[in-house]
């Protein structure tokens, strides 16, 4: 199992979890069938290409996936993926 | 330079702290910052930098106290509602540390200010409430090479990191090449805010600001720090430096300030806007 930990801006998009459990050996894989549960969650992290948000940070074990192979990034057991939106409050 | 009587009383706490010392307050008292918002952030920062003797500090902000400010943002005070901030902003500054210098300015933040307005301080503090702002405060650092001392809240949870100029460093542009398209993230108006949270992430910045003046410790640089005030939970991820950021990459293509309004207002994936690209030569 994967955990995926949401920021509260996105959390009402999973009904109101802080962090949600997936499987998937990819995190395109994991982002696919967190689709299907929560498809709103999933359209805040990526676009209709498919392709990652440039305003969302997804990072697995604290390591941005953009430098670890974006959407081919490899996932197993026990790993953790954190979602950090762009945000401006001051 | 000595210290007065005053300054050693002052600060004796500093002055005798290891990594801080009587060089550390020297650096702080010789030394300014510009803190850009005199809301939630700016309030904490600003306070603890004028508390510290940072001696020269400016404020930009170009609103009024409002009332509904005042659950979080303690430069000001009830009898400040209608008032400038930055005039009721300097007067707690002041009143902490009146050994301090204290400059104001009433204006947005725009890029034909910008240089004018951070270029005369050593380290800028962005405790601004929008994305077009921010952008700009990071790419004006980044030409001025000036250290940029990043934080920004969302209702329970907050993001702190230092961008400091220089090879193999990143700046907010590397963290977030692109804003949200405009409309998908609500402002504190619209979302509410904790207002502890903006107290604890400021005070953040107001740290990473002394440390980045006087030398102590490891700045936060290449890290990013996010913290949940609901969970009670700090996490550090790493952040990298993108050789092919248009601000502090390899081949920059953004070499002066523009406004990032229309920037803002694009959907990701659309062109960038005519600023932004190369100009064109007239024939």
């Amino acid at each position: 199992m994967i955990s995926v930990k949401l920021p509260t801006l996105l959390r009402a998009h999973a009904g109101g979890e802080p962090q949600v459990q997936v499987e998937g050996a990819t995190l395109g894989e994991a982002l696919a069938t967190l689709g299907e549960r929560y498809p709103d969650l999933v359209r805040s992290i990526r676009g209709e290409d498919g392709a990652l948000h440039r305003h969302v940070n997804v990072y697995v074990n604290g390591e941005d996936v953009r430098y670890l192979g974006a959407l081919e990034t490899p996932l197993g057991d026990g790993d953790t993926v954190a979602i950090l939106p762009s945000v401006a409050g001051g | 330079m000595t210290f007065t009587e005053d300054q050693v009383r002052r600060y004796a706490r500093h002055i005798l702290l290891p990594h801080i010392g009587g060089e550390g307050q020297r650096k702080l008292t010789e030394a300014s910052a510009v803190v850009i918002g005199a809301g939630g952030l700016g309030s904490p920062a600003a306070m603890y930098l004028a508390a510290a003797g940072v001696g020269r500090i400016g404020l930009v902000d170009f609103d009024a106290v409002d009332v509904s400010n005042l659950q979080r943002q303690l430069l000001h005070d009830t009898s400040d509602v209608g008032r400038p901030k930055v005039e009721s902003g300097r007067d707690r500054l002041l009143a902490l540390n009146p050994t301090i210098e204290v400059e104001t300015y009433r204006t947005p933040l725009t890029s034909a200010n910008a240089f004018d307005i951070l270029g005369p301080y050593d380290v800028v503090v962005d405790g601004t409430d929008n994305f077009p702002v921010r952008y700009l405060a990071n790419d004006a650092s980044q030409m001025l090479g000036k250290p940029l001392i990043y934080g920004s809240i969302y209702q329970f949870e907050g993001q702190a990191s230092v961008f400091l100029p220089g090879e193999g460093n990143p700046c907010y542009r590397c963290l977030f090449p692109e804003p949200p398209p405009p409309g998908t993230v609500p402002n504190c108006a619209e979302a509410g805010v904790f207002g502890v949270l903006p107290g604890i992430v400021g005070s953040i910045q107001a740290t990473e600001a002394i440390k980045v003046i006087t030398g102590a410790g490891e700045p936060l640089v290449g890290r990013l720090l996010t913290f949940d005030a609901l969970a009670m939970e700090f996490t550090t991820v790493k952040l990298r430096w993108d050789p092919d950021c248009p601000v502090c990459g390899k081949v920059p293509t953004v070499t002066e300030l523009i406004d990032y309004d229309a920037f803002c207002g694009l959907a990701p994936g659309e062109a960038p806007p005519e600023a932004e690209r190369a100009p064109e030569v007239p024939a």
